[in-house]
């Protein structure tokens, strides 16, 4: 019963989602002819409680039926969201009761799984992660609908009604090609369980996180459409969607951190990005959601920059609808990607092509009447956001056209596939230039600014880069050209980013500056992680019996023995390994393993990885040749962890900026409420 | 500047800006997209010496040799049209043996040998990419060889 009971709350919230999107149509056309003042876009932002005026014009009683139908649009979009979330708990429901009569449970779960996993499972495969999408989407409706109080009604509801005909396509293809509930019959007496290399708590929440992201992003779309709609394109907009921006912007950044983390130690290869299109299908709306938090911010505080936030608000909007259906449509060739049958695949191509169609249509039809904003010298706070903005889609197209660009091939009849080096050619020259740009951006004036006293600002900043260059090249005798320039580009831009607080009142800098310093901290820290990691990386592939010594960077390994190992639903081969550093350091041990799972079969590699202050030691366990003796590979890294510190910098960046900026409209609108 | 100026140049810096993306991308793409061979092909046109490329087939029955060092091997790649020598230094991955499919990323040596950085093998039926789908069941299982 609670299978359909979940179908049913579906089909409920499909059929409110589609009441939504007909109100909030209605609502504004009656509203439009009622309010003519109103549709050219000339009259003051007023905050919701304003609505009444259309009672004011000569049509009093068809301002009254646009108002009330207007005002239904909240509570709907409020019941769909509760009836997303319930549909999303009893899917959950089914996984933890281990139902082996609903055909999803049955083809992604197993009764012998640890709790986590099971809960997990619900989405971990197609049907159950494209619920959670729509649960995410249909919360975050509610949450707009209930506390959204800075734009304007017609905006707000516009806004709503785009939402609910994003909502629609996602119901469409959840109830007629991927229904989560379907009944097996007769049921199964086990299920087949979770791909094992899913079942790692990190991955648990991974995609969560990034479904977060995702539709923190589609809830901008919204906003960007809901101002087109009603030519409202203005600070106020943008003041509303930041937020918006900013919080799916922190999630897909702890989504891509974590993803990268997991792929460093789940899968053994001891890399922490391999360019793979699952990975990218994360990083295209990364990318455009930082251009477009940058841009919006512009568009926030100087009115500047009006259309083009617009276009990167479709933009990032396109990269998160290609990231999520591509992954799930098996259209890409990934480790990840899960095979679905074909006729999903067009399915999900006809959802794109209407969405980014639409999308663009809106933005051709009504950009021409977005006024323009204030205007800006080149070299100023804003031109250095306009490069950074341009940079971001340049490193965006690139990663773009060598994701899908395998795709095109294939349809042409040539097998080929588009990896790391073309990646790494391509987007990394683009990415360092885009790193001087982050130094230079927040040392420039607003407006305009003199060359002459911009670039005495940035000498300290130049100084440090440079002696930070010397440094390494007198103690290394030379690496890598990018690894080289990324150490003292990383150096240059960790003295830039704090330099905005020289000779401050640290207390009173506000919360939100704070954020942009850490954030471009993050990045300096995460640059000299990954430079440092291509440039200092020792590795050693060996075959070892019992007993025998091995060296790895500064640390001597040696293999004590190899016993059994048993898990909740694996088997495993451990690995005893006893390590030192240097020829009197302290002795430690690590024990990595190979695992086996009999649902489904597979065997899978635990890395085993020490950390220091300086470093990881990465430890992996291959196979015996049958005489003894044992594959083993090791890895000393040295600083790799600063990748990952400097992700979660980046994000805890965005947090303080999102408290600050949530915290100053707090006080503004207490201020204008005793004025 | 005017801001009809600014808005030109902002143009003009958008276009150069794409199209240099579009050129740095075709021409990383002309030297790094790595093109997918069956031993078949390899047979038919020769063995495209010294460029990135992927190698697709079965392992041959009888052919895996490991080496001394206890972290090589040699084997042979068979489409059942031609056969291609591949050596590789690394961890095999876990499905791989002989009789089941295989990718193999690397390069074609001048006697015609292939050189793998990275081997797949494909795994369970159920989480496999489409390209192995299309050719027979199974998921990719990957390792690397030593970074050079």
């Amino acid at each position: 019963m609670i299978a359909e009971a979940g179908l049913a709350a579906l089909w409920l919230a499909a059929a409110l989602a589609a009441l939504q999107l007909a109100l909030a149509v209605i609502g504004l056309r009656l509203n439009k002819h009622v309010r003519p003042e109103l549709v050219e876009g000339r009259a003051p932002e007023k905050p919701a409680a304003h609505l009444d005026t259309g009672a004011l014009t000569g049509s009093a009683r068809m301002g009254e039926v646009a108002k009330e139908i207007m005002a239904a649009v909240r509570p709907v979009a409020v019941v769909q969201g509760v009836l997303t979330g319930l549909a999303m708990i009893l899917l959950i429901a089914v996984f933890v009761r281990s139902d082996m009569s609903v055909l999803l449970v049955a083809e992604n779960s197993h009764s012998d799984k640890p709790m986590l996993y099971k809960i997990a499972g619900a989405w971990g495969n197609h049907e159950g992660s494209m619920l959670l999408w729509v649960t995410i989407l249909g919360l975050a409706g509610a949450t707009v609908a209930t506390i959204e109080r800075r734009l304007q009604a017609r905006t707000l509801i516009a806004t709503l009604g785009a939402q609910a005909a994003i909502a629609l396509g996602f119901y469409a293809f959840l109830l007629f090609s991927s229904n989560p509930f379907a009944r097996l019959n007769p049921a199964a007496p086990d299920g087949r369980g979770l791909n094992p290399l899913l079942q790692d708590p990190g991955l648990a929440f991974h995609p969560p996180t990034l479904y977060i992201g995702y539709v923190g992003i589609s809830v901008a779309f919204s906003f960007a459409v809901g101002a087109l709609v009603t030519r409202d394109v203005g600070p106020a907009f943008a003041r509303a969607m930041r937020p918006w921006v900013l919080g799916a912007w922190i999630f897909l950044t702890l989504g891509i951190t974590a993803g990268s983390y997991w792929a460093y130690y789940e899968l053994g290869w001891g890399g922490w990005w391999f360019w793979d299109p699952v990975e990218n299908a994360s990083l295209m709306p990364w990318l455009a959601a930082t251009a477009l938090l940058h841009s919006v911010s512009v568009l926030a505080t100087r009115d500047g920059l009006r259309a083009w936030t617009v276009m990167l608000a479709v933009v990032a909007f396109s990269m998160s609808m290609v990231g999520t259906f591509l992954v799930r449509s098996g259209i890409l060739t990934s480790v990840h990607a899960f095979a679905v049958d074909p006729s999903r695949g067009s399915f999900i191509l006809a959802l794109l092509a209407i969405y980014i169609g639409g999308a663009l249509v809106l933005f051709a039809l009504r950009i021409g009447t977005v006024r323009q904003g204030t205007t800006f010298d080149l070299v100023s706070r804003e031109g250095a956001l306009v490069a950074n903005n341009l940079l971001l889609s340049v490193i965006l197209g690139i990663v773009l056209i060598g994701t899908l660009y395998p795709i095109v091939a294939a349809a042409m009849g040539v097998q080929l596939s588009v990896g790391p080096p073309f990646f790494d050619k391509a987007a990394g020259p683009v990415a360092l230039i885009l790193v001087t740009v982050m130094a230079v951006g927040p040392l420039l004036r607003w407006r305009r600014d003199d060359g002459h006293v911009a670039l005495e600002r940035m000498m300290l900043p130049i100084a440090v880069a440079a002696l930070a260059m010397a440094a390494i090249f007198i103690a290394t005798g030379g690496i890598g050209i990018l690894p080289f320039l990324g150490l003292g580009l990383a150096a240059g831009l960790a003295a830039a980013s704090v330099a905005p607080l020289w000779k401050r009142n640290l207390r009173r800098t506000p919360l939100f500056t704070w954020g942009m310093v850490i954030a471009h901290l993050g990045i300096a820290v995460s640059l000299a992680g990954m430079a440092s990691d291509s440039a200092f990386t020792k590795e050693t592939l060996v075959a070892v019996r019992v007993g025998e010594p091995n060296r790895v960077g500064p640390f001597l390994v040696r293999l004590d023995g190899i016993s059994p190992a048993i898990g909740p639903n694996w088997s495993a081969l451990q690995a005893r390994l006893s390590i030192r550093r240097g020829d009197d350091g302290a002795w430690f041990y690590l024990y990595p393993q190979s695992r086996y799972f009999s649902s489904p079969v597979t065997v899978t590699s635990e890395s085993a990885i020490a950390t220091r202050w300086n470093g990881q030691l990465y430890t992996v366990l291959g196979q015996s040749d049958g005489e003894g003796r044992w594959q083993l590979r090791l890895w000393w890294k040295p600083f790799v962890t600063l990748i990952w510190a400097g992700g979660a910098l980046i994000a805890i960046g965005g947090m303080l900026s999102l408290i600050g900026r949530v915290r100053r409209e707090r006080r503004v609108a207490e201020r204008e409420a005793f004025a | 500047m005017k801001p009809k100026q600014q808005r030109l140049m902002l143009v003009l810096l958008a276009i150069a800006a794409v199209a240099g993306a579009s050129g740095l991308a075709l021409s990383a793409l002309k030297d790094q997209a790595a093109f997918f061979y069956a031993p078949g092909d390899v047979a038919k046109a020769g063995p495209p010496v010294g460029r990135a490329v992927r190698l697709g087939g079965m392992v041959q029955r009888g052919s895996i040799r490991k080496q001394a060092d206890g972290v090589s091997i040699r084997f042979v790649v068979t489409d059942g049209v031609a056969t291609v020598p591949v050596r590789f230094r690394g961890v095999t991955p876990d499905l791989f043996r002989e009789g089941s499919g295989v990718v193999a990323e690397g390069m074609f040596e001048a006697g015609g040998a292939f050189v793998a950085s990275n081997l797949l093998a494909k795994h369970d039926e159920r989480y496999m990419p489409p390209q192995a789908a299309r050719t027979d069941k199974g998921v990719m299982h990957e390792t690397k060889t030593l970074q050079p």
